[in-house]
């Protein structure tokens, strides 16, 4: 697990270096995966250790958005003075950017749709 | 002879483990909740467990800087998380190579829609222009939507929430609008909700399953970066 984890932590730290170097927009961890990726590549997959680790890390993705969410404590008042614009604005934009990014993939996608789990 | 509640409860209050444990405590609550919901999207972990940390902080007059000082060590591991998202990418990328085109296509018109249906609706019902921008940027992961809110004028900090409201409403919403829409192709899915909801709406993805979640990764991937370059110029352009 500390070797997957050094792993993870040296692309995201090289991910860092070069996003502040050439003044990327891009934020570090992006580019650490993009990183992690070519590794990947080259190396021909991830060994079991990394495997496991990330798996870990990723299905519990959702809890590390938990402290950023509970910051809705601090906007409480702004959110509350434009709660209705607010709210119709996620609401709408969401649903439209869903259904527009899955029809125009749709749109240009040829081969029949394979079958599987849904989220 | 023991100390009485309160001396321990400010003792408590003051260290960075009071703000982890709870974070860990809530978190486990709703995720069992959300496994007894049988992965019921309505029942989302994100918006469970917040919804008792901030119920929790306000009864107690916890302020979110104290919180903060101990849930930042969950908060960090969102760097390596997003950095091991190359794993699931690697090992569907046969996939992702064969969709080619219909992902180019499908991330372009998705990110223009996310941005600029945004700003629309929020002038539409009469938000402030830094309330509009603010919510420019809200389907980009939650670092490049930051940026970009501070580039364009927004304020970074409404970003970030409403970031995360955006993540909610996708992971809860998606099933819905692709079982209306007859979409079941788990690529399609799964890079939809991770162009409108990012890195909430990939961890949704990803409990379901491997090739959707992969998608959903690319898609946050791709869709920060393109809302980063493309935003600032779209905006120069529309005045």
């Amino acid at each position: 697990m500390i070797a997957a984890l050094t792993q993870l932590l040296v692309m995201q730290l090289l991910g860092e270096v070069v996003a502040h170097w050439l003044a990327l927009p891009v934020p570090g961890p992006v580019l650490g995966m993009l990183f992690l990726f070519v590794a990947l590549v080259l190396r021909g997959g991830p060994d079991a250790e990394l495997q496991a680790t990330s798996g870990n890390l990723l299905q519990h993705l959702s809890l590390l958005f938990v402290p950023a969410g509970v910051g809705i404590m601090v906007h409480l008042h702004r959110v509350a003075d434009e709660w209705l614009p607010l709210l119709l604005s996620l609401l709408i934009s969401t649903a439209a950017t869903l259904v527009v990014t899955a029809l125009v993939m749709k749109l240009f996608m040829r081969a029949p749709a394979t079958s599987g789990d849904t989220p | 002879m023991t100390p009485p509640i309160n001396e321990i409860w400010v003792y408590l209050s003051a260290s960075p483990l009071l703000g982890l444990t709870i974070t860990l405590l809530a978190y486990q609550a709703a995720f069992w909740l959300y496994r007894r919901s049988g992965m019921n999207p309505l029942a989302n972990p994100v918006l469970i467990a917040v919804t008792i940390l901030v119920l929790f902080l306000t009864l107690t007059a916890t302020s979110y800087e104290t919180y903060f000082a101990g849930a930042q060590f969950v908060h960090f591991l969102l760097g390596p998380a997003t950095v091991a998202l190359a794993i699931p990418l690697y090992t569907q990328f046969r996939r992702v190579r064969s969709l080619l085109l219909p992902v180019l296509a499908g991330l372009v018109a998705g990110s223009l829609t996310a941005a600029l249906s945004a700003i629309a609706v929020a002038r539409l019902f009469g938000a402030s222009l830094p309330t509009q921008l603010s919510l420019a940027p809200k389907s980009v992961t939650t670092p490049i939507a930051m940026g970009i809110a501070e580039r364009i004028g927004g304020i970074p900090s409404l970003t970030a929430v409403l970031v995360i409201v955006t993540g909610i409403l996708g992971a809860v919403g998606a099933r819905y609008i692709f079982d209306a829409m007859q979409i079941r192709d788990p690529a399609i899915r799964g890079f939809a909700i991770g162009v409108a909801a990012h890195g909430i709406g990939t961890a949704r993805a990803f409990q379901i399953s491997e090739q959707a979640g992969a998608f959903a990764a690319l898609a946050m991937g791709l869709n920060g970066a393109l809302t980063a370059l493309l935003l600032p110029l779209v905006l120069g352009w529309l005045g």
